[in-house]
């Protein structure tokens, strides 16, 4: 296995990340600016600043065909930053919230973007022609915490949410005139704006942290603070899901997960590193983690020369003399925030990238 | 180290690794603001179950893990009148320099001695097993400092009682208390 290729963009966390389609730009979301990187040869260098917010960003999204990046922030704004010759150009988004915005992903289709908040709802923005604005509807009903987390159903019309309230939920986010009736298919028959197609709670209620559709749509999975990850099976409208697994693990909670195929979810989290689970409806199980155990990228230089004052001061007050242990074996040196599909072969995920509070992009082969 | 020191340590180490996943999250109740949740106690739904390691009733650790913060509160043991006023003293000299020591609380939690306050930006900047580290090894030093010190007071007593006034040996148990109190304050740097 070729090894991961690491990018140390700077010293700050890296709240979210995301690449454009042909993969020569990168967005991410630094304090209260969103950086542009630019591919130059094998290293990323800085290209553009976004500046609109005055708080901390807190995730951006790039739309692969168009191109529009959408940014939110914990100053209650969302913004879509449109590409034209002279660099890009924001606009505000009406989300009629008044608490932080937490997490923002573009529609598979790419005309609407659902944005969480800390208001206890979710925005469903769309861009409404007549008023040259991207407005929004809210998704209120159960909701009864900070939404965390949003991931999009391939067919742009179901939206999961995942929430401090311990519950994943699956929506209908169906608009008029912005989408085409969706097919009904496990999650329901007819959809219309804010149906509860499915609210599951796992076995400690931790809070949720990531939620992912599988590739076909027609599973969810979501981590939450209790380290495990469940996978939901729903059998259609109104019945009891065909099955639920949950996996429990003895490890640090995950923040991120991608489904690679139908049998495979990657997760990372406050272990610092990525690990893979394999597994159906009869089971899941962790297979390993995904970095090789020798050969990790040596990281800094070897050991550190240490003054004879300093190790005597450290023996006087300390007892002993201190070994150099400020580095983690991991190539995350800490929590990792985000994973992403980087390349993708049909269902299948080739490599994907992550980012970590440590201010580290990696791009991982899967 | 002592045998029911050590699993006591351990137990705390592992506890505080794992109240220490913290990430960035803003206020649900006031706009515009992120404050630590779990002294601003507004949302009960962030904050989880208080734990309490005693190794015995007058040595005990508690831990409050919330989202974004956790509060950990120790009880240092005093056996005796001179360790309980050695006690305050050490502490107090702590907190009155809680700002160039990032993690400490000004006022300790109601029951304990000295208490610590760890947000998701002190784990952002930070190591997350070198603060673990350095909790737990101020908890090993500081039984160790106050029963040197406590020695110390009860020696220089004992020779200096007829010819010193007091102030004078308040005075050499401060001086010792601050280069003590000062070794914990450079881990940071």
């Amino acid at each position: 296995m070729a090894a991961p290729e690491v990018h140390h963009l700077f010293h700050n966390p890296i709240a979210d990340h995301s690449f454009s389609a042909d993969r020569k730009t990168l967005a991410v979301a630094r304090e209260s600016n969103v950086e542009l990187y630019g591919r130059v040869g094998k290293a990323f260098k800085l290209k553009d600043e976004l500046k609109g917010h005055d708080k901390t960003v807190t995730s951006v999204d790039i739309a692969p065909n168009s191109g529009r990046i959408v940014t939110c922030s914990q100053d209650r704004n969302a913004l879509v930053w449109e590409p034209s010759p002279q660099g890009y150009k924001p606009t505000l988004v009406l989300l009629r919230i008044n608490r932080a915005a937490t997490f923002v992903r573009w529609s598979p289709s790419e005309a609407k973007f659902a944005v969480g908040s800390g208001d206890r709802v979710i925005a469903v923005c769309y861009f409404e022609e007549e008023n040259d604005w991207w407005v929004s509807k809210h998704l209120k009903k159960p909701i009864r915490s900070t939404i965390t987390t949003v991931a999009w159903h391939p067919n742009s019309v179901l939206l999961a949410a995942g929430s401090t309230d311990a519950h994943a939920r699956v929506f209908s986010s169906f608009i008029k005139g912005v989408d085409t009736k969706p097919e009904p298919g496990v999650w329901g028959e007819r959809l219309p704006f804010n149906t509860v197609c499915g609210e599951y709670l796992n076995n400690s209620a931790g809070w949720v942290h990531a939620v992912g559709f599988s590739p076909s749509g027609d599973a969810l999975a979501f981590a939450a603070h209790d380290s495990s990850i469940t996978v939901v099976y729903p059998s259609g409208a109104d019945e009891p899901p065909r099955a639920i697994v949950s996996i429990n693990t003895q490890l640090m909670p995950f923040m991120s997960l991608i489904w690679n195929g139908e049998g495979e979810i990657i997760a990372a989290g406050y272990d610092c590193e990525a690990y893979r689970f394999k597994g159906g409806e009869g089971g899941w199980q962790l297979s390993g983690t995904l970095e090789a155990a020798k050969g990790r990228p040596a990281l800094g230089g070897g050991d550190r020369e240490e003054s004879a004052l300093n190790m005597f001061r450290q023996m006087d007050l300390k007892g002993k003399v201190s070994k150099d242990d400020t580095q983690l074996k991991t190539v995350h040196q800490n929590t990792v925030t985000m994973l992403r599909p980087y390349e993708t072969n049909g269902e299948r995920v080739t490599k994907f990238s992550s980012s970590g509070v440590d201010g580290r992009l990696v791009i991982w082969n899967a | 180290m002592s045998q029911s020191l050590r699993p006591y340590l351990q137990a705390v180490r592992t506890s505080l690794s794992a109240a220490l996943c913290l990430s960035n999250f803003a206020s649900q109740t006031a706009e515009r603001h992120n404050v630590p949740e779990i002294e601003a106690q507004t949302s009960p739904e962030v904050l989880l179950a208080p734990l309490t390691i005693a190794r015995n009733e007058n040595e005990r650790v508690l831990i409050e893990p919330s989202i974004n913060s956790i509060r950990v509160s120790i009880k240092i043991k005093q056996a005796d009148e001179i360790e309980h006023i050695l006690v305050h003293k050490f502490t107090r000299f702590l907190t009155q320099r809680a700002e160039s020591f990032f993690i400490l609380r000004r006022k300790p939690i109601k029951g304990y001695d000295i208490s610590f306050l760890i947000t998701n930006f002190h784990t952002e900047e930070m190591l997350k097993h070198k603060l673990v580290d350095f909790i737990i090894q101020f908890m090993e030093e500081v039984d160790k400092e106050i029963s040197e010190m406590k020695l110390f007071v009860s020696s220089v007593a004992l020779a200096r009682w007829f010819r010193w006034p007091p102030r004078l040996i308040i005075k050499q148990l401060n001086a010792r208390a601050r280069f003590v109190a000062e070794s914990f304050l450079t881990p940071f740097d």
